[in-house]
């Protein structure tokens, strides 16, 4: 293979580790939300109130786990895919340092209620401004690294990288523009329906260029790499790429159905969500033939079940979305706990597998080790397949429940069954079961950065060892 | 073709223009149609005070528990007023309509309920609401409407108002604030009349049964006994309980007192040559004939005690 490469595995371990620190955080907050519902004298005004906590919850898990363990990832495959060290490795350390203060700064903005009042895009345009930075430090270390590679060919995991790229700038610009009213205060430059499109636009694709392309292309990396199993059919990718990022685009007004946009926007938008099936199942088909080549490695390698597991939960979740698009579903689900339900499958299902699981194989291969213990990878494993399963489960039942109450009229005298408080109350059981499958959930992701604190542990000791030498 | 997996800059250039294509079609051409901007005739941009509320609002994430837009669906009609239209939201930066009721809608919760009542339950939800999990927001009135940041957010929407306005908001609380944005919403579209349930004159067929007061019973300690006490001897809304009808100390007829369970009353509404106060809810869409004539023995059970 010619000379070693020295890679620049820095900025690699470092936001990897920021990642699981702020997942962990986010969890733990998530955890607490929960337990508010059904108690709500744990509400602590002003600043530990479920309002404000929620959105610390989602931003913290978005932006200071997801994106963080992107940017580790990409780092990572980018070079090895590239054969090549890190363009700008002294950029992507400034850039892990911005990003923790930007997290930290947007943790205490959102809990002093600092809220642009849009869901996904809460921070304040100062706060927004570093993040585009931080992006666009992203794109030029990425696309630079591309450019100077050492291997032609660009494999599929790129793609999806550069499309992760340039979507997320687009997509994140747009949905912020903002009127500056101070320091601390602005509001959405778009106003009523068009402004709700706009953060649906946004918002689901955010969803699509955050949690799926780029997690696609550690499936699609990271798979092959620790099974030692080749990908079953390239075009097969190739096909589920482009017909992926052409169709996401078309589909965020499938969350305002029903609502006062004009019909059009919500058919179509519908439409082509039905067809997203179709470019999602390519990835489930390719995973589950690659693995279908021997199925004993489910038993043999323990990655592959997360790899599988999430996989599987991706092709239920695409497939679910688009069932919960059509009017006749949406007009059950839609506003109940349904969604949550369905949210928490793609996030602690597909996401955080997948993530783990190339988490799990890249620490080891940047410290030169072997992991701490298979042993607990595993009792991580069933933790949050477990715990996720209660927490969508439960809230699926809830949901139709909730959806239920809510249209039942009385053959009687035709007026509404139920009033909005009853559906609350008979909700609580369900919220209950739904904190305890969180605590398993939290509890399995413990193991996992025990796991890895332990593994970084052994390898520096290993290190010491050999340098004593 | 394959070619193109080894130009990463024309893959970034092509991928980009694959992606715009959605993005033109739903997302640009959409923001450019009139279609998209449709503006009630009766709807008005938010007063100084109605914008402090709506900030306080977002700035404490309501909209992630409280939708604000009702569906063309006959449950949701029933429910919580008529849909909601396009050109009710012009003013709306950003808007609000939410995407999960943990509490219920409120597009259309302006002057549902008087001011009175939200404050209270605002500062003890429970008390309203068994079993409401709401947190309270009662502290809200410690914190007092910082009058000048309204101002330039009123500049910077481009929202008339007056310098007395600026100088009113001086003495307002945040929750002061918030309920006056709630007061608002939802009333650019007048309140369509309703079609009475019953006839006057109409006798109430559960008249003295028992059933019908144990049900009445049940109904009343969910949904009445926050304004009317649970001992109905009154609180926000009047006693129950006493000879008193609307201000008069005479009996009123069951068909009146079914009448302003199901329509509410209006301020200066007139029921058997009685002036209403207002701020009586209507429930018949919630209850249906059969719940308020329980509700009427139930109440007429207590008469006197």
């Amino acid at each position: 293979m010619g000379e070693a490469v020295a890679y620049e595995w820095k900025p690699v371990k470092g936001f990897a580790l920021s990642g699981l620190f702020w997942g962990l955080v986010s969890v733990l907050i998530g955890l607490f939300i929960s337990i508010q519902l059904w108690k709500p004298e744990l509400n602590i005004p002003p600043f530990l109130t479920y309002g404000r906590l929620r959105t610390v919850h989602v931003n913290g898990l978005v932006f200071g786990f997801a994106v963080a363990e992107i940017f580790a990832l990409s780092y990572y495959m980018v070079q090895r895919l590239t054969r090549r060290a890190l363009l700008f490795p002294k950029l992507a350390m400034v850039q892990l340092y911005i990003f923790n203060a930007a997290i930290a700064a947007a943790a205490v903005s959102l809990l002093a209620g600092m809220n642009r009042g849009k869901e996904f895009a809460e921070l304040e345009w100062p706060l927004n401004i570093g993040v585009v930075i931080l992006w666009v430090m992203f794109a030029v270390i990425i696309i630079g690294t591309i450019i100077k590679r050492k291997e032609e060919q660009m494999y599929i995991s790129l793609w999806y990288l550069l499309s992760t790229v340039v979507a997320v700038a687009v997509l994140y610009i747009i949905n912020h523009l903002s009127i500056p009213v101070n320091l601390t205060k602005s509001y959405s430059l778009f106003a009523g329906g068009n402004d709700g499109n706009i953060e649906w636009w946004y918002a689901h694709n955010a969803v699509g260029f955050v949690f799926t392309t780029p997690i696609l292309g550690m499936f699609y990396y990271f798979l092959p790499k620790s099974t030692g199993m080749p990908i079953f059919s390239h075009r097969l990718s190739i096909i589920g790429f482009w017909s992926l990022v052409f169709a996401y685009l078309w589909t965020g007004a499938h969350h305002l159905v029903y609502s006062p946009l004009p019909d059009w926007i919500q058919t179509v938008a519908i439409a082509f969500t039905m067809f997203m099936i179709a470019p999602s199942w390519a990835s489930v088909f390719n995973g589950y033939y690659t693995v279908g080549a021997d199925w004993s490695k489910m038993k043999t390698h323990y990655l592959t079940k997360f790899f599988i597991l999430g996989i599987t939960f991706y092709g239920l979740q695409t497939l679910q979305g688009p069932l919960q698009g059509l009017r006749v579903v949406n007009q059950i689900v839609h506003f109940t706990d349904w969604v949550p339900g369905h949210v928490h499958m793609g996030t602690m299902g597909w996401l955080a597998m997948t993530i783990s699981a190339s988490v799990y194989y890249v620490i080891p291969s940047v410290y030169n080790t072997d992991i701490y213990s298979v042993k607990l990878a595993n009792v991580h494993f069933w933790l949050v397949l477990v715990g996720q399963l209660i927490f969508s489960i439960s809230m699926w039942i809830l949901g139709i429940q909730q959806g239920v109450m809510w249209k039942a009229i009385s053959p009687e005298d035709g007026s509404l069954t139920y009033t909005f408080m009853e559906s609350v109350i008979s909700s609580y059981p369900y919220w209950q079961i739904r904190t305890f499958g969180g605590l398993l959930f939290f509890s399995g992701l413990c193991i996992f950065a025990y796991n890895i604190v332990m593994t970084i542990v052994k390898a520096n000791k290993t290190a010491v060892v050999a340098e004593g030498r | 073709m394959s070619s193109i997996y080894k130009k990463p800059i024309f893959f970034t250039i092509i991928v980009t223009v694959v992606i715009l294509i959605g993005t033109a079609v739903m997302m640009v051409y959409p923001m450019f149609s009139t279609e998209m901007h449709p503006k009630m005739a009766n709807l008005k941009p938010y007063t100084a005070l109605q914008l402090a509320g709506r900030d306080v609002y977002i700035e404490n994430g309501c909209y992630y528990c409280h939708s604000q837009m009702i569906r063309p669906l006959k449950s949701d009609v029933m429910r919580y007023g008529e849909y909601s239209k396009l050109g009710e939201f012009t003013y709306d930066q950003p808007f609000l309509w939410g995407s999960k009721r943990k509490g219920p809608d409120l597009a259309r919760i302006g002057g549902k309920y008087s001011d009175k009542w939200h404050y209270k339950h605002m500062t003890d939800p429970r008390k309203m609401f068994q079993g409401s999990n709401m947190p309270t927001f009662g502290w809200l009135a410690d914190h007092p409407v910082n009058a000048a940041a309204v101002e330039a957010g009123m500049k910077a929407l481009g929202f008339p108002y007056t310098k007395e306005e600026i100088e009113e908001l001086k003495d307002k609380t945040k929750l002061d604030a918030v309920i006056a944005y709630l007061q608002c919403l939802g009333t650019a579209i007048p309140k369509k009349p309703k079609q009475p349930l019953i006839t006057m004159g109409e006798k109430n067929p559960l008249a003295s049964d028992a059933n019908a007061i144990a049900e009445g019973k049940r109904i009343y300690e969910m949904n009445c006994a926050a304004c009317h006490g649970i001992d109905a001897k009154g609180d926000i809304g009047p006693d129950l309980t006493d000879k008193e009808w609307l201000y008069v100390a005479e009996p009123i007829g069951d068909d009146t007192l079914f009448s302003i369970i199901a329509d509410g009353t209006n301020k200066d509404q007139v029921f058997q040559n009685r002036k209403a106060k207002g701020g009586m809810p209507s429930w018949g869409e919630f209850f249906g004939k059969k719940k308020i004539w329980s509700l009427v023995t139930y109440i007429r059970s207590l008469e006197g005690k």
